[in-house]
């Protein structure tokens, strides 16, 4: 950018942000460093987030961007979510940012998207202040990237709907209030209308959280398996018509995806910013390792895909924001950044040397934590095969 | 009574400053800009006294380039009423100097009569630390620098100082002009309803013939140098080891 406007780089210019956007990165980043950095490493150690952390984040807004004024929110769009998750993954703590944008952006959006009236009014504005914490149980032991092959089955029953069945990694599935689940309502109909959402509250009779789940990254995000054995949750609590599952949360991966692309893309940035101050100061054979070309150009060029990278979700979320259909491109992305997070770290690890190995460094954890960025919401091979369709 | 609270867009605090290549003065190119630290200070403690009740309405005024709108939004957004802009310079490189800005200042005063002007120490870009104590004089009215307590108590405000030697209360006498240091407050955050909230309060946006002020400089920079690099120190096992040190390599005992 330039002098005359005095905006530092893409994600300040005002091509691109309004003033408002630049403030609310603002907060996030002061937040950051306020709230989450400084205690991010006994959190990993704890294997779990306070819930204090969450109602701070409530006060300050952070959790009801895309949301109603009428309930707490600030009705914004695509690109104030975009920092939201950018700036969480920045913050290097991605187990931290994956609690919270679950959260936000992957279940309790569901409520928002499908619910009626009095389903929002009853659950949406904890969401907001968060004194409600949120999952999204879809995946399952048996069923993960094929979302129409799940098994867990909802039978009606008089006034209620009967759970039974497992679902797999669910992230804040150990802490969360409420869960929106996914089941098969109608197996003998087309996998595609036989999946009905439900939200389950967590004192359910029948509903159990079965293990947390120990993981190679994202330590400080709480991970479980749930069980729903004769499960009995009223019919107030089906979410949008029955048999729409599918489609709902189809619809609602175009903006999760978005999401991961974009926390990803973060998570690279902060790496190779702290891999570069690394390089500045370490010293080998006579001066900072920064000035061996093979190191310094190698990294130019990863700065210039994530860049590539940021642009491309900066614009895509705000074509979103404008209503057009970007299934395409939300797919690319999270295939994108999803992998290219893994080359960074990859990258950045090797250029820390010894150190890049050790746990005590940042690098390390990040690498570990980016693993999932593939395979999560969305693995690339799948995401891949959308992108494919529309060619 | 309505205070007054003078804000300025500095670099911020978390980028590492660069001079430009031709000394006249600090990179600002690319730069990221905030609102100076002890300005939020000073708003935080403004904002504060309104919610007490002491106080009716918090203005915020900035003076510099047009884009210091932002600067002065993050005040609305933290909890002043309104704002006014006066863009003095088209430049992000030029900075209006202490005299120019207390004139304006004074000028802004004499048209809102506030009882109370707050404003921070001292900006972090040129930590000068002259315009409040150059807004009372031209005013008239008393000065409290430094401030890390303030009690307002009806024609007097008892205020709390850090001087070089711990801590000094004074007594001034309102209405009066008080600086505030890094200690007095902790500044809250913008949430973001409150940032939606700001961008529909009044930002008026004035010019500084508006107020019959010259902002031309009067004084001039000569260089503008980088601080010399520091070595590393090294530490000592022993004090005769620094003794030792200090004598025969120092020389300074
Ligand atoms: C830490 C963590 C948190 C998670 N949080 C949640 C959550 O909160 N809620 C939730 O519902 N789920 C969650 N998941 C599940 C996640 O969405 C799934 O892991 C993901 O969709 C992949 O499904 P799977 O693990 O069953 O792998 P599988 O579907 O068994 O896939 C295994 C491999 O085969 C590949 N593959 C699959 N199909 C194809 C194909 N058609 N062509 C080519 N290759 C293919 C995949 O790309 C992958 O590499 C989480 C997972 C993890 C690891
Ligand atoms: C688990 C583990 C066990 C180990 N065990 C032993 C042991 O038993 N005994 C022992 O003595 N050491 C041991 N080491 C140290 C190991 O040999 C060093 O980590 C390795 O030689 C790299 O040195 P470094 O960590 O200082 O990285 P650095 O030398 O700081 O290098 C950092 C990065 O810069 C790159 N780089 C350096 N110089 C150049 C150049 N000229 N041009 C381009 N790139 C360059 C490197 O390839 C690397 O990617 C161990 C390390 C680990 C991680």
């Amino acid at each position: 950018m330039n002098a005359e406007t005095g905006f530092a780089t893409a994600h300040d210019s005002p091509v691109l942000f309004d003033e408002t956007h630049r403030m609310l990165r603002d907060q996030i980043r002061r937040f950051v460093a306020a709230e989450i950095t400084p205690h991010g490493d006994a959190w990993e150690a704890a294997g779990a987030i306070p819930r204090d952390l969450i109602r701070k984040m409530g006060d300050l807004g952070f959790l009801g961007i895309r949301y109603p004024e009428a309930i707490g929110g600030s009705e914004m769009d695509e690109r104030a979510t975009v920092i939201w998750a950018e700036e969480l993954g920045r913050s290097t703590y991605s187990g931290v940012a994956i609690s919270a944008l679950v959260h936000t952006d992957m279940a309790s959006i569901h409520i928002f998207n499908a619910g009626t009236e009095a389903q929002k009014e009853k659950w949406l504005p904890k969401c907001v202040t968060g004194e409600t914490l949120t999952a999204i149980a879809v995946s399952e032991p048996g069923a993960g990237s094929d979302v129409k092959g799940i098994s867990t089955r909802a039978r009606r029953d008089g006034d209620d709907w009967v759970l039974n069945g497992a679902k797999l990694y669910i992230t804040n599935g150990v802490n969360a209030d409420l869960y929106c689940v996914a089941a098969k309502t109608d197996p003998e109909a087309r996998p595609s209308q036989s999946v009905t959402m439900f939200v389950v509250e967590k004192d359910t009779p029948g509903f159990t959280v079965s293990r947390a789940l120990d993981k190679h990254g994202w330590r400080c995000s709480d991970t479980a398996e749930l069980s729903f054995v004769d499960a009995r949750v009223p019919a107030a609590n089906m979410l949008g018509a029955q048999g729409r599952g599918f489609y709902e949360i189809m619809k609602n991966f175009q903006n999760e995806r978005l999401v991961i692309g974009a926390m990803a893309m973060g998570e690279s940035q902060a790496a190779l910013e702290l891999t570069v101050a690394y390089l500045k100061e370490r010293k080998a054979f006579g001066a900072p390792l920064w000035e061996k070309q093979a190191i310094r150009q190698r990294l130019a060029m990863l700065a210039a895909r994530v860049e590539a990278c940021r642009q491309m979700i900066y614009s895509t979320a705000a074509r979103a924001a404008g209503g057009e259909d970007v299934v395409r491109e939300v797919s690319m992305i999270k295939a994108l950044a999803g992998e290219l997070v893994n080359e960074v770290m990859y990258d950045c690890v090797q250029f820390h040397g010894g150190m890049g190995f050790m746990r005590e460094s940042t690098i390390e954890r990040m690498s570990r934590d980016a693993r999932v960025q593939s395979i999560g919401g969305g693995a690339t091979e799948v995401m891949l095969e959308e992108v494919a369709k529309r060619m | 009574m309505k205070v007054l609270v003078p804000v300025k867009r500095v670099i911020d605090y978390n980028v590492k400053v660069r001079v430009k290549g031709d000394g006249s003065g600090v990179d600002l190119a690319n730069v990221k800009m905030s609102m100076n630290p002890f300005d939020e200070i000073a708003c935080e403690a403004a904002i504060r006294m309104k919610e007490s009740g002491a106080v009716e309405e918090v203005i915020a005024v900035s003076i510099g380039v047009k884009q210091a709108q932002e600067t002065l939004r993050t005040a609305l957004a933290m909890g002043c009423d309104r704002a006014i802009l006066i863009v003095a310079t088209d430049d992000v490189h030029t900075d209006i100097e202490p005299l120019a800005v207390a004139k304006l200042l004074k000028a802004v005063v004499d048209a809102e009569e506030p009882g109370l002007v707050i404003c921070g120490k001292q900006a972090i870009d040129n930590d000068m630390n002259a315009t409040g104590q150059m807004l009372s004089a031209l005013l008239g009215w008393s000065q409290a620098t430094f401030a890390s307590k303030i009690d307002i108590d009806g024609d007097h405000a008892t205020v709390k100082r850090e001087v070089d030697g711990g801590m000094q209360s004074i007594k001034v006498k309102m209405p009066a002009v008080i600086s505030v240091d890094l200690r007095l407050n902790e500044p809250r955050y913008a949430s973001l309803p409150n940032i939606m909230k700001a961008k529909k309060k009044p930002l008026d946006e004035k010019t500084p013939e508006d107020y019959g002020v010259d902002v031309s400089p009067r004084l001039e920079v000569v260089k503008t140098a980088e601080p010399p690099e520091r070595d590393a120190g090294i530490i000592v096992k022993s004090v005769d080891e620094l003794l030792d040190k200090l004598k025969n390599e120092a020389g300074v005992i």
